[in-house]
């Protein structure tokens, strides 16, 4: 599904925390968010998910403004991830994936084939089944990050929006879930904090600076020498040998 | 569908409810025999049955009384009372996430006790509808500022409690100067009574008046139960699950206002039992509101219904308020859970 964003403006009291941001995201194609911390990524990711309302602007999913959708009927086809999620309840990591399953049940309704093949397959995605009946509170935080992201699978969604998905987990999870995201049929926006791993998962890279889009385009047109100074503050090296069209940085210590 | 579920072991459930009710029958049945003059079970249970015009047996004329007029509709309401302030504390608990949230901490019982207090000491209206309907209205106002203050309840779960620690003692402090200005000693002591609870002067209207509010508000509860699932973590978290947040707060809130304000017209401000018996259902039977619900109704009712019996025989020639009897009988049995369910370091 497509999606796309027009002039999007958000704040709160006098302060404006996304700034007229206009982008197009292809069907099946992985765009990475990327900007410095407080740069507005979280906050435009929700109002791309529909989760705030715009103080101007619109979203589009799939040719639909979103503010017409009703809010079940989006979250069959929209999935968020959010970046730290915590519950003082005692549920266990099945109970956590299948609430993934709410949009697609009704009031009532019992637990069908379907769901329960939904959940096992989005458990087995992040390697976490033989956790089913841990609880949720005494999982690490690489674990609980990975039990959501399954949640989010088990929503079947058509488009997903990832907010630093790869915080606190291991090298090895870290590309095992972008590379498994990235080969999913699905559109999906991530918000990362690590530039290599930006350029080796995204078809496409968004800088954001202080709310607005100041570079966007292929992770070798975006991710430049002069980009990482005056967005991110640091010098670096960059090299575009190892894969064609995915630079790797090396930052140097100054 | 697999039997690990926690959606699944429906027949655990159901095994449950079911002993529940039976219990649940037994408390009623004793409830009935027990008193200042005890009745013998057979003859409470003919006293039933003859009332529903099953059998025709002989019984004494004033245990026939006593039994259908004074201590069925009595137990009754007590089980009535019990299941919905155990369902109200449970709902609060899900859309406030926080543990320690039940009706009571929101500023009901202040509001409801002012109302009462400015029907009994400053004598607005009189007679006992207008004490119930002093209370009622003092409880919906008092849910309403909270409501107020905390916009909706949507500024975060502690936002809301800090609220309603600021209602009740707004509250209470307006009934405190009530009763120190325009009351007297007699007065104070019939106000301090009736806020700790009193199941004695309850009759059959008050419960078919009951029943009606507690089937309905535990059928909308249930209806909207996979949604207060979704709260687990937190609104923006429930929303993007596709729970319209603001409509489902808007209508629990609501229907919990409205079962505690009508509780509490009737019966007086019984704390604790909204409190506790949420977790101690959980802890049996989880923390899926589908089942928690029904779970918390029965538990509370069977709660309520014993701890009447308790603030009937505890003393003698006396009636313990039934919010005396609620805690000291919860608190250690609230201890013993709040002990095993400790985390484990
Ligand atoms: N509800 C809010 N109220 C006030 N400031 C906010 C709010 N949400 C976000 N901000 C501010 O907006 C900026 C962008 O936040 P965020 O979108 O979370 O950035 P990022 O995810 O890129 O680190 C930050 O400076 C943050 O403090
Ligand atoms: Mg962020």
């Amino acid at each position: 599904m497509s999606i796309v964003a027009e002039n999007l403006s958000w704040g709160v009291r006098r302060k404006t925390i996304v700034s007229d941001v206009s982008l197009t995201v292809a069907p099946g194609e992985t765009l990475g968010l990327i900007g410095p911390n407080g740069s507005g990524k979280s906050s435009l990711l929700r109002l791309l998910a529909g989760l705030r309302r715009p103080a101007s602007g619109r979203v589009e999913i799939n040719g639909r403004d979103i503010a017409q959708v009703p809010r079940k009927a989006l979250s069959r086809q929209v999935a968020f991830v959010q970046q730290s999620a915590a519950t003082d309840t005692n549920v266990t990591v099945a109970d956590v994936v299948r609430l993934g399953r709410t949009p697609h049940r009704s009031a009532l309704a019992g637990w069908s084939e379907a769901d329960e093949a939904a959940v096992a397959e989005a458990l087995d995605r992040v390697g976490m089944t033989s956790r089913r009946k841990q609880a949720w509170q005494t999982l690490s935080g690489g674990e609980r990050q990975r039990v959501h992201i399954a949640r989010g699978l088990a929503q079947a969604p058509q488009v997903m929006f990832l907010d630093e998905p790869t915080n606190h987990l291991d090298i090895h999870h870290q590309i095992e879930i972008l590379r498994m995201v990235r080969d999913l049929e699905l559109t999906s926006i991530i918000a990362l904090h690590d530039l290599n791993l930006a350029a080796m998962f995204c078809d496409r890279i968004v800088v954001l600076q202080s709310g607005a889009v100041c570079a966007c385009g292929t992770p070798e047109a975006v991710l430049t020498q002069q980009t990482l100074r005056d967005v991110f503050r640091v010098s670096a090296h960059i090299d575009g040998s190892a894969d064609a069209g995915r630079p790797h940085i090396r930052f140097s210590a100054g | 569908m697999s039997s690990d579920t926690s959606e699944g072991g429906a027949g655990r459930l159901a095994l449950f409810l079911c002993l529940s009710v039976v219990v649940l029958t037994l408390a009623v049945a004793a409830a009935t025999a027990i008193g200042d003059y005890n009745i013998a079970l057979r003859t409470v249970f003919l006293s039933v049955t003859n009332k529903l015009g099953l059998t025709g047996a002989e019984i004494a004329p004033i245990e026939q009384s006593v039994v259908w007029n004074l201590r069925l509709s009595r137990a009754l309401v007590a089980a009535l009372a019990g299941a919905g302030l155990a369902i109200c504390g449970a709902i609060l608990q899900a859309l406030l996430r926080n543990a320690l949230a039940e009706p009571f901490v929101l500023g009901v019982s202040a509001g409801a006790s002012t109302g009462a207090v400015c029907v009994i000491v400053l004598g607005i209206g009189a007679g006992s509808l207008s004490l119930s309907l002093g209370a009622f209205a003092g409880a919906f106002a008092a849910f309403t500022l909270v409501a107020l203050l905390s916009n909706g309840a949507t500024s975060g779960p502690n936002h809301t409690i800090l609220a309603g620690v600021a209602a009740s003692q707004l509250f209470n402090a307006l009934t405190s100067y009530i009763v120190t200005t325009s009351g007297n000693a007699q007065q104070a002591r019939d106000v301090m009574f009736w806020l700790l609870g009193s199941f004695g002067g309850v009759r059959w209207p008050d419960f078919q008046l009951l029943l009606v509010v507690v089937i309905v508000s535990l059928a909308i509860c249930i209806w909207m139960a996979r949604s207060l699932d979704a709260f687990t973590f937190g609104d923006e978290d429930a929303a993007a699950l596709g729970v319209p947040v603001g409509r489902i707060r808007l209508v629990l809130f609501g229907v919990t206002a409205l079962l505690t304000a009508t509780i509490v017209s009737m019966v007086g401000a019984i704390g604790f039992v909204g409190l506790v018996v949420p977790h101690a259902a959980r802890y049996v039977v989880g923390p899926l509101h589908l089942r928690l619900l029904p779970a918390c109704a029965v538990v509370g009712a069977v709660f309520m219904v014993i701890a009447d019996i308790v603030s009937r025989v505890i003393a003698t020639q006396q009636t313990v308020p039934i919010g005396v009897v609620t805690a000291l009988v919860g608190v250690p049995f609230f201890a013993v859970i709040l002990y095993r369910a400790r985390p484990q370091t």
